[in-house]
């Protein structure tokens, strides 16, 4: 039973980070109607600030104000690129079709990644250990330990969950969001400026997925620029899995995903893990097409 | 108040307007009737910036608009009831109506507009909280008349506000243009495949036919025109 709530504690922290990644794959989706492959490298990013943080802006280790200090500075930064990335690779190809759109970003992902590997303007190829931003410590629950980085993990979530759901649903700029998302043509004859609304779901995108890179890299502290890839690739399986386009879907996609892959690992399929991620998501979709929480809508192309 | 010179439109390889030139005076109710794929959607698209126009201007207050972006054509009182309603499905009444409000930044003057709409349409108040994609048709026609007049317009375009509606329902949504009109002194360009109820309620009435206008008149003189009348009134 304690091993039984153990896994839950671990899985629920795992999926609280593919959760962040979610959402911006399906914000993204959800005005523009493509995946944004290089989600996952704002994420490495995201992760790479952290680090530089510490290490080159001597920002404080070990302590709860230099973490959020990280943390902030991640999410601008990273905000700040996504709102690049749209506006020099995607909006050039705005209304051309999804194909050209999805080629551009697996190239702004490659772009992204080899930018970090390169020894002279980016991080270098090889893995590096990243900091403890927050103080450490382990808590002990009866037989059940949870890490302080665990704990932060899941306020932080919580903390930027919240936030969103109160931009999305309470704000002017969060309702023209949705509203962008029904229907372009309608936004614009209300008076929506439409490319600022884009610009502003990648800055919410990014922010979240750099924020997700820092609480990913705290709990599995080697770092490397092709470390997006695989949070990632899960990241867009718990977008589908909860119905793509659907922000609480992303949310409760990822933190399912966390936790099935948690307790594959805890019954010894470690080495299956990243397969039964997969094997869930083509599960969920054979039964719900549009995922757990999507409603049948047709494909706007 | 506005003045459209020239206009031409293409999708591609094909022309859907071949130079119209039409205007409508401060003031006044101007249909514009035709059958369909005569182009008259695209007329009004043209003047909202939804379509790329290829020659011709469009005047709005003595300046040419054409080229601006849709939102600053909005901006400067310019309003469009799309066809097919395009009402936002997946948000609230409310919301529809706060987001046709989007430019409006005064919070006292949005609900004053906002109370305006319901005495317009009492339905809508009634309904505030409904998800729009729950109201019939013809709600949602009266939502998206609404939310076009959160945007405080001086000039009004409808596409096809009639259609697929009960006509009862028509009915009181052309006496409610009537009303936009006369008492709150909104300009209108009306669009309509109804041409009896759209000539009975205008000043003046252009005609349009695959790309061109091939009649102009003052509406009554257009409702008694035999080719008028075998072509779009059903003899
Ligand atoms: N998005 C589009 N792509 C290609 N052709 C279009 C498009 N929209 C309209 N058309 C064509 O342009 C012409 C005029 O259409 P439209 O303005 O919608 O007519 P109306 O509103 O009078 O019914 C028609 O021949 C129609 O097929
Ligand atoms: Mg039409």
């Amino acid at each position: 039973m304690s091993e039984f709530l153990q896994q839950l504690i671990n899985g629920l922290s795992l999926g609280a980070i593919y959760a962040l990644i979610a959402l911006g794959y399906t914000m993204v989706y959800g005005v523009l109607r493509f995946i944004n492959f290089a989600h996952s490298d704002v994420f490495m990013v995201g992760a790479f600030v952290g680090y530089y943080a510490i290490e080159k802006w001597h920002l404080p280790a070990n302590s709860i104000g230099g973490g959020l200090l990280a943390l902030a500075m991640a999410m601008a930064i990273c905000a700040a690129l996504g709102v690049l990335i749209e506006r020099f690779a995607y909006r050039p190809l705005r209304g051309r079709s999804t194909l050209s759109v999805l080629i551009t970003a697996i190239g702004v992902s490659l772009l992204l990644q080899n930018v970090a590997q390169n020894r002279q303007i980016g991080f270098g190829p090889n893995p590096k250990a990243f900091p403890n931003l927050f103080p450490y410590s382990n808590f002990h629950l009866g037989a059940l330990t949870v890490s302080s980085n665990q704990v932060i993990v899941l306020i932080v979530t919580l903390v930027l969950l919240a936030a969103l759901y109160f931009i999305v649903n309470h704000t002017r700029t969060g309702t023209a969001m949705r509203a962008l998302s029904f229907n372009p043509t309608a936004a614009s004859l209300v008076g929506i400026n439409n490319d600022f609304i884009i610009s502003f779901t990648f800055a919410l995108g990014s922010s979240l997925a750099a924020a997700g890179g820092i609480l990913y890299a705290l709990n599995y502290p080697s770092i490397d620029p092709l470390m997006g890839t695989l949070p990632g690739l899960k990241a867009f399986v718990a977008a589908v899995l909860g119905g793509i386009g659907n922000l609480p879907g992303a949310a409760v996609g990822g933190v399912v995903l966390g936790l099935v892959e948690t307790l594959v690992v805890a019954c010894g399929g470690s080495t299956y893990r990243d397969a039964v991620a997969f094997g869930v998501l083509i599960l969920i979709l054979l039964v719900r097409p549009s995922g757990l929480l999507g409603k049948a809508e047709r494909e706007k192309v | 108040m506005l003045e459209i010179k020239n206009l031409s439109v293409s999708y591609g390889a094909i022309k859907a307007l071949h130079g119209v030139s039409l205007s409508v005076k401060p003031g006044s109710i101007v249909t514009l009737i035709g059958s369909n794929g005569a182009g008259k959607s695209t007329t009004l698209r043209a003047v909202s910036s939804l379509v790329k126009v290829q020659t011709g201007e469009i005047v709005y207050d003595g300046k040419n608009i054409v080229g601006l972006p849709p939102h600053k054509i909005v901006a400067r009182g310019l309003a469009q009831v799309p066809e097919g309603r395009m009402v936002f499905a997946n948000l609230t009444v409310q919301e529809n109506l706060m987001m046709g409000a989007y430019l409006q930044r005064d919070t006292q003057a949005i609900r004053r507009d906002r109370d305006f709409v319901f005495g317009i349409f009492p339905r809508l108040q009634e309904r505030e909280k409904q998800i729009a994609g729950t109201l019939s048709g013809g709600e949602q026609q009266m939502l998206a008349i609404g939310r076009a007049l959160m945007s405080k317009p001086k000039f009004l375009m409808m596409d096809e506000p009639s259609l697929g509606i009960a006509p009862l329902l028509v009915k009181t949504i052309f006496e409610k243009i009537v009303e936009i009109n006369r008492q709150h002194g909104i300009t209108i360009l009306l669009v309509e495949q109804n041409a009896n109820l759209a000539l009975e309620i205008s000043h003046f009435g252009y005609v349009l036919e695959t790309g061109r206008i091939i009649l102009q008149n003052e509406s009554a003189a257009l409702r008694a025109d035999p080719k008028v009348r075998s072509a779009y009134l059903g003899g």
